[in-house]
């Protein structure tokens, strides 16, 4: 089951906590991964622990539109085709909607929503003329049910799940699935910025009151992204403890 | 047929998978040769690498048999 040989996958934001535990696990399942980030050191360190074979590395900067495009023709020409995208990089700027600057919705929309827009355009091409291809985004629970001082990340995350489904309908009959995996609260470098307070707050809403594990929200992925789900397309796999139930 | 019918007719016939006997200047890529809109889009891209022209999104719209693709590359490339 999940066996990924020969297939090629690109994941954005592999630095992170998040992308490391889905490049790993894709990689460790057989496929060809390549390494999207924006630190050449960190990458060519993961591309090492990784055993150097079998990865590739795609420094870019994700805030730049025309990177954007250059990461998605190099990552097709020297992968020899990309057969999963993993759509994972994201950034938060969080404060009071009251408060929130152009700067802040701006960057975070940039990143969150339109590089996927422009790297999914890059790579959906190709995949429809090979009549496969699995395209996975990682949106977010507060992307569904909102969440006081994130108005700019929950917007980018429920525009993931709009942009998700209407290209699903549009590809499906090319065998391309385009899914989300939504996750809830997970220990990474991203919630480590919250106080005790609001961890608190958080595992009080968690039925199983414990924060997710990166290797949870990979496993959806590797899922996502496997043969065996070929007729799951334009879906939402939430995976967030039973905090929310959707 | 000219060259420019020639590329174009071998487009048609290698994406959509059909007869080249089929592939005449009034077959309709919807009605005629079981193109789906997405595959109208797909040859319209295709055109456009192949040919190296600009095919607009309105003009695309008025391509709609292989006769049409090629009377508008043949003006695009006078």
């Amino acid at each position: 089951m999940f066996d990924l040989t020969g297939r090629k996958a690109l994941v954005t934001g592999a630095t992170g906590g998040l992308g490391e535990e889905i490049a790993r696990l894709l990689h460790k399942q057989g496929a060809i991964v390549g390494l999207h980030g924006t630190r050449v050191e960190k990458l060519e360190a993961l591309a090492a622990d990784l055993g150097g074979d079998r990865v590739k590395i795609f420094p870019a900067n994700l805030s730049d539109r025309d990177e954007v495009k250059a990461l998605g023709e190099k990552a097709e020409t020297e992968l020899e085709g990309v057969d999963i995208l993993v759509n994972n990089a994201g950034i938060t700027k969080d404060g009071l909607f009251v408060r929130m600057s152009d700067a802040d919705w701006d960057s975070v929309l940039e990143v969150n929503l339109t590089a996927v827009f422009r790297l999914t355009r890059e790579l959906t091409h190709p995949m429809m003329r090979r009549r496969h291809g699995r395209i996975i985004n990682i949106s977010s629970v507060v992307g569904v049910t909102g969440n006081p001082g994130q108005a700019n990340y929950c917007a980018s995350k429920a525009g993931l799940i709009g942009f998700s489904k209407s290209l699903a309908q549009e590809i499906a009959t090319r065998n391309v699935t385009v899914n989300c995996v939504a996750p809830g609260f997970i220990e990474s470098a991203m919630t480590g910025k919250l106080n005790d307070k609001q961890k608190d707050a958080i595992l009080g809403a968690i039925p199983m009151k414990r924060m997710g594990a990166g290797g949870d929200i990979a496993a959806a992925v590797l899922y996502l992204a496997s043969n065996e789900a070929g007729y799951v397309t334009g879906q939402t796999i939430h995976v967030n403890g039973g905090m929310a139930m959707i | 047929m000219s060259d420019i019918a020639e590329r174009v007719k071998k487009i048609v016939i290698d994406h959509l998978g059909v007869d080249a006997d089929k592939v005449v200047e009034g077959a309709s890529f919807i009605d005629d040769l079981g193109a789906d809109s997405l595959d109208t889009v797909e040859l319209v891209m295709a055109f456009e690498e192949e040919f190296g022209v600009e095919i607009p999104d309105d003009a695309a719209d008025s391509i709609l048999t292989v006769g049409d693709a090629v009377k508008f590359i043949e003006k695009a490339q006078a």
